[in-house]
């Protein structure tokens, strides 16, 4: 093996922009879901833009790796520990998507204004239905908790590569380098 | 700077024998111990008495009991419809399109303050109206309001506790004097606020009652200056005094008739405070000389059970606000708003049994139920 080959610097940059945003949304969500303090509307509308940002950002992050394929894993990784990667990947993906379609489809559910920014609102993506709304707002909580959890698992497997294994794969991703590639 | 595959370092390196590798999953552990316990503490898992929607429920609930399907506060009521008529005078204090000359349709309803959805009506209970003003640019203004001069806690914490303090005996169904005593004498605010309600002028009915805002809000005008201000929906029908009422609901059955014989119709009064008039203390009165302005009359048509009604499928947030109006820094504000969703969530996952007010009571050849 002579070459590293990395993420393009664009999807370098929303990796590490949009692993800023979730964690920080994460860590709002469940503290603004178990607050009856004065911060709690100021966190929930800052919570509702920037996950709707994630949403477009995820989805453009999808196109790119469609149109530029991420590196490959290295050969030397066990078949069981590539199988982890694919699953954990699809899941945070899955899960960059489906968290800001959840929280924007129980407002709507609810029959909530759903405000983006001051009296810019959106329209609502679901019906108005309270049955829905409930099951949805505990789909939000349990989907939050499994994007916490596989994140931490993520970022464990992502040091044990840079640390331990040191196989490249941390670099390809955690990089200044503006290059995709480096020849030895 | 490139770090090239370490070709020494293979699969078999993960054996944590080597002392180094040992050191890089210590450190590894520390990390992802970290993020876990701080996110933790975000999700108060490690702060058991931090006060959280779900422990300000669980004080409702120690007063009034569980009733899977209600409202958990304000729990007995029903859903009335109708318009909201702008004059336009209170277009200059608030952009909020409501303001603007003309009529939007309401949603509201009508109900008495406690967990009990099947309490029975007596004079004293506290009532209360909420509403949706909808205005078709889509900039809702929600508000739930009630006929008492003061809420009786300054801050979402006094209030829990004060449920709490309150919450009655399981032997004698009533508020324990040992527990309520020493709360009132620690807390001479709230003993204060709990008087002045017990001191309200009490009126016959939903009909001729006024009913206000407590928290204190923010009108924004165009120039972006915004003013304190509260509010009070003042009936059109003149107060008369209560007279003893006929059976558990005859409070709901009499506005159901009188909604029926003709629509009923209240005043939106705003009340505009001065930079030194306490925003912060719902518990506070302003002074009686603030200046008001009517800004239109509220006209109220038919009645509905919640049963079928169109009130039950929402909460009354009061931080659902159109651009114009916003929350002043009155702590109890967020908390409701907090709360209001938790309950709703709650309710909304639940299986309702049918309500006190049925929708053959509320129907126009209804009695009572
Ligand atoms: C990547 C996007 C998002 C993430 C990671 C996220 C995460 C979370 C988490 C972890 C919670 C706390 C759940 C709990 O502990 O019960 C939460 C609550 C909430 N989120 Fe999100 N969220 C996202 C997007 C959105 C969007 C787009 C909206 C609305 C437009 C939204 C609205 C809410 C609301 C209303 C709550 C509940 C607050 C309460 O219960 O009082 N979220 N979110
Ligand atoms: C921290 C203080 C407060 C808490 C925790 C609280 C809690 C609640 C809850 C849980 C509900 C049921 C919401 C739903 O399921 O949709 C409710 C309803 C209501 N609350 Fe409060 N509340 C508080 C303060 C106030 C104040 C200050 C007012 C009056 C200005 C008020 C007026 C109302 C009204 C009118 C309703 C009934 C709305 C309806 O008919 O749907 N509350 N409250």
């Amino acid at each position: 093996m002579s070459a590293i080959v990395r993420f393009s610097v664009f999807a370098r940059m929303l990796h590490w922009l949009m692993a800023a945003m979730i964690l920080t949304m994460l860590f709002i969500g469940v503290f603004m879901a178990a607050t009856e303090g004065t911060a709690y509307n100021t966190l929930l509308a800052f919570h509702r833009p920037t996950g709707l940002i994630i949403l477009a950002l995820a989805i453009i992050r999808l196109g790119n790796r469609f149109f530029v394929p991420p590196p490959p894993l290295p050969a030397s990784l066990p078949r069981i520990q590539r199988m982890a990667a694919l699953g954990s990947h699809i899941l945070l993906y899955g899960l960059m998507i489906a968290m800001p379609l959840v929280g924007w489809g129980m407002l709507s559910a609810g029959a909530y204004p759903i405000v983006f920014w001051g009296s810019i609102h959106l329209p609502p993506i679901l019906p108005h239905n309270p049955a829905l709304f409930a099951l949805l707002r505990h789909a939000h909580t349990w989907f939050g908790l499994t994007f916490f959890a596989v994140i931490v698992i993520h970022l464990g497997a992502a040091l044990l590569h840079a640390l331990i294994l040191r196989d490249g794969v941390f670099p390809a991703m955690a990089s200044w380098r503006t290059g995709q590639r480096d020849e030895d | 700077m490139v770090e090239p595959p370490d070709e020494r370092r293979t699969r078999t390196s993960l054996l944590p024998t080597d002392p180094t590798v040992m050191k890089h999953l210590g450190f590894i552990g520390i990390v992802l111990a970290l993020l876990c316990s701080t996110f933790a503490w975000s999700a108060g898992w490690l702060s058991p008495h931090r006060l959280t929607q779900t422990s300000m429920l669980d004080a409702l609930r120690a007063v009034d009991g569980l009733h899977p399907g209600f409202r958990r506060n304000h729990a007995k009521g029903m859903c009335v419809t109708g318009w909201f008529e702008s004059n336009g005078n209170a277009a200059d204090l608030s952009t909020a399109s409501v303001f603007r000359p003309g009529r939007v349709p309401v949603v509201g309803r009508f109900a008495l303050a406690g967990g009990m959805p099947f309490q029975a009506d007596a004079p004293a209970k506290v009532r209360s109206m909420a509403l949706r003003l909808m205005p078709p640019d889509g900039q809702e203004w929600r508000m739930g309001i009630n006929n008492i001069p003061v809420f009786v806690a300054r801050t979402p914490q006094e209030f829990h506790d004060l449920l709490l303090a309150t919450r009655p005996n399981p032997v004698t169904g009533k508020p324990d004097p040992a527990r309520v005593q020493p709360f009132m004498a620690a807390h001479p605010d709230v003993a204060r606020a709990i008087g002045l309600v017990g001191k309200r002028p009490l009126t016959s009915g939903f009909a001729d009652d006024t009913y206000l805002s407590l928290d204190t809000f923010r009108f924004v005008n165009t120039n972006g200056t915004s003013i304190p201000v509260r509010w009070a929906m003042v009936p059109v029908t003149p107060p008369s005094a209560p007279s003893p009422g006929n059976g558990p609901n005859y409070l709901f059955e009499n506005l159901i008739t009188a909604l029926h014989q003709a629509p009923l119709q209240w005043h939106l009064i705003i009340t505009k405070g001065e930079a030194t008039d306490p925003t912060a203390d719902p518990t506070l009165n302003w002074p009686a000389d603030r200046p008001q302005v009517d800004a239109g009359t509220l006209t109220l048509t038919s009645a509905e059970s919640e049963d079928n009604g169109a009130c039950t499928g929402i909460t009354y947030d009061p931080m659902v606000l159109p651009t114009g109006i916003t929350a002043s820094d009155d702590p109890i504000l967020p908390a409701r708003s907090a709360a209001y969703m938790s309950s709703f969530v709650r309710r909304s996952g639940e299986t309702k049994p049918p309500s006190a007010i049925s929708p053959a009571t509320a129907s126009p050849n209804g009695g009572p139920s």
